[in-house]
């Protein structure tokens, strides 16, 4: 099979065909002969040193510490002591945590769904506008994207204060008295919303964007001719649009779901994972657990556990990636 | 298609880029109007969307604040050092992998894109104790190196696309007139890649620019060597309840990044930036 491949297609798509042989010398005769020998890899020593030493050694190290029984006399006078998988025993026993685990699945769906849909109604839109509203909204959607992650969360922060925020007088002002210095922080399922507003606000302009420049790629002729069959707008979004955007869309799906994980922020500095413990998702757990109550080892485990549920997703993007076009090459 | 269609029938359509425009914006614009409405105005029992009276007072608390230019400065030091480093070592692994044919070229670039992904706030606490041991907490120099790692395949994958447009006969040619390999790429294609590179930075200095969690966990007793994020987030310690004088400060940090991602924008709506920069 893949001798005719070699023949037919210079380069086999990734993943479906394993062996390599592609970059070897006796598979394709090289363009030229510059640069073969010890250049390249000069070349790229110091970027592979900097991942080794910057990414590779703290994910082993942490690790490591995750099989150790590591608090604060251990981070002081050293000599920790190798337990095994008794964290993640530990962990694993733990109702709280699971409980945790529960509240970050919850949070990531939540998340997703409202992400996917409103950035795949905005993409539709857009594409739908003139030329004046389309670089209208654009903008808007630039300008949103660029928003910093501590400006936006301080800002959503004022927004929703109890006293003085535009949130409550409009409510009020709407004819909801309840909400009359109703303090948002101070209730869980609150603050878990406006956490999960907040990273609806500033993920959707990058999911629209990403997914209305796929849109544009579709060919008009083939809306025409659904159209001229008799087919209804939801049909042509279902049978024509979404198959032709398809590959895209499950690449903007995957990252919004391992970019969860990056809500770590928001949560930190707005809630602290409070009230009570109402947004506390997996890294802020494992933070909180290692940094404040000085149990690096079991904050460790967490993360090892977080990072395992995240590189299934991760395997999934990469699939999509390198299907859609071969980037390794 | 859509001019033959009656008027009435986009009216929907028009109402909902409105909407879209206005949830999009308004926060961003309330931070910049409080920021400029007197602090009477501000703690009213009936705020006003549109201010009725304009003050400059609360960007004089903000810039006056104990330390911010201090953290200004850490700020662009450590964002600088860490882009400048991803740039210059990136251009080398670019060019490799772009023009080079070499054992391990698709593995290397798997490391990258794996690299691109990876799990960094899973990584606080081993990064938190390795600086710990290496003694290397409560400096710069560890923040760069962090931010430096964070833009690193990023900026690998945007410089090889980069190069992987400038056509290689054009270096060829003045090897042929007697360039070395190295001064053919310096006099030849660098020039041409002054605006990729230009591109590329920017996001770079973005996503080091807005970095909080190590910036928080990693600086903890030497306030000195704070950075700009990590001072806003704690403004209201610092401030108490003076949100004028917050959103000015917000403001004041938002605005370099608002700049140039409108000045990106043609990049940033062609999914160059693709999965780059989050936040």
């Amino acid at each position: 099979m893949s001798a005719v491949r070699e023949q037919t297609a210079p380069r086999p798509p990734l993943g479906t065909d394993p062996p390599r042989r592609s970059t070897g010398p006796g598979a394709r005769r090289p363009p030229k002969s510059a640069g073969r020998g010890i250049w390249p890899y000069v070349l790229i020593a110091p970027a592979v040193l900097g991942t080794l030493y910057l990414l590779v050694y703290p994910l082993v190290r942490a690790v490591v510490i995750s099989m150790q029984d590591f608090g604060l006399r251990q981070l002081i006078l050293g000599h920790a002591q190798f337990v095994g998988f008794k964290n993640y025993g530990t962990l694993l026993g733990d109702s709280h945590f699971w409980e945790v685990v529960r509240r970050t699945f919850l949070f990531m769906a939540i998340n997703v769904v409202l992400i996917m849909t409103l950035s795949t109604l905005v993409a539709l839109m857009v594409e739908r506008l003139g030329r004046f509203g389309r670089t209208t909204v654009l903008s808007a959607l630039v300008l949103t994207w660029a928003m910093p992650v501590i400006s936006a969360t301080t800002v959503f922060q004022w927004l929703f204060h109890s006293e003085f925020g535009i949130v409550n007088a409009v409510l009020t002002g709407l004819g909801f008295e309840s909400f009359d210095r109703y303090p948002w922080f101070a209730h869980g399922p609150a603050a878990f919303a406006i956490v999960v507003v907040l990273i609806v606000w500033q993920s959707v302009p990058f999911a629209a964007i990403t997914l209305y420049s796929a849109l544009t790629t579709v060919p008009t002729e083939l809306y025409e001719s659904a159209r001229l069959d008799g087919a209804s707008g939801p049909r042509i979004f279902r049978s024509v649009t979404f198959p032709m955007v398809r590959p895209i869309f499950l690449l903007v799906f995957s990252l919004e779901v391992i970019w969860t994980f990056k809500a770590f922020v928001q949560i930190w500095v707005m809630t602290n994972g409070g009230p009570g413990d109402a947004t506390t998702i997996l890294p802020v757990y494992a933070v909180q657990t290692a940094l404040s109550s000085q149990r690096y080892d079991l904050g460790s485990a967490a993360s090892m556990v977080t990072v395992v549920l995240m590189s299934g997703v991760l395997v999934f993007y990469f699939r999509q990636m390198f299907r859609q076009e071969d980037e390794l090459a | 298609m859509s001019t033959t269609r009656p008027r009435v029938r986009r009216l929907p359509l028009n109402i909902a880029a409105v909407v879209t425009v206005v949830v999009c914006l308004f926060p961003v614009y309330w931070m910049v109007a409080t920021a400029f409405t007197p602090t009477r105005d501000i703690q009213s029992d009936n705020p006003r969307i549109i201010p009725g009276s304009w003050t400059l007072d609360h960007f004089r608390t903000a810039v006056g604040a104990a330390g911010f230019g201090l953290f200004w400065r850490n700020s662009l030091l450590v964002t600088l050092s860490a882009v400048l480093l991803a740039l210059v070592i990136a251009l080398g692994a670019a060019y490799a992998v772009a023009r080079m044919k070499w054992k391990g070229r698709r593995q290397f670039m798997l490391m990258v894109f794996v690299a691109q992904m990876a799990p960094w706030e899973s990584l606080i606490i081993p990064v938190y104790i390795i600086s710990r041991d290496t003694d290397m907490l409560d400096r710069l120099p560890t923040l760069t190196l962090v931010y430096f790692m964070m833009t690193l395949p990023f900026t690998i994958i945007v410089l090889r696309g980069f190069i992987g447009t400038i056509p290689p006969e054009l270096e060829e040619a003045a090897q042929v007139d007697g360039c070395t390999r190295f001064s053919a790429f310096r006099r030849v294609a660098f020039p041409l890649l002054a605006p990729g590179l230009m591109a590329t930075s920017l996001f770079g200095y973005i996503t080091a620019w807005n970095e909080f969690a190590y910036a928080n966990f990693l600086i903890i007793k030497q306030q000195d060597h704070r950075t700009l994020p990590v001072w806003l987030s704690s403004f209201q310690n610092v401030f108490g309840t003076d949100w004028g004088a917050t959103m000015a400060a917000s403001t004041l940090f938002a605005a370099p990044a608002l700049v140039v991602f409108l000045l990106l924008q043609r990049h940033v709506t062609s999914g160059f930036a693709a999965g780059a920069v989050k936040g």
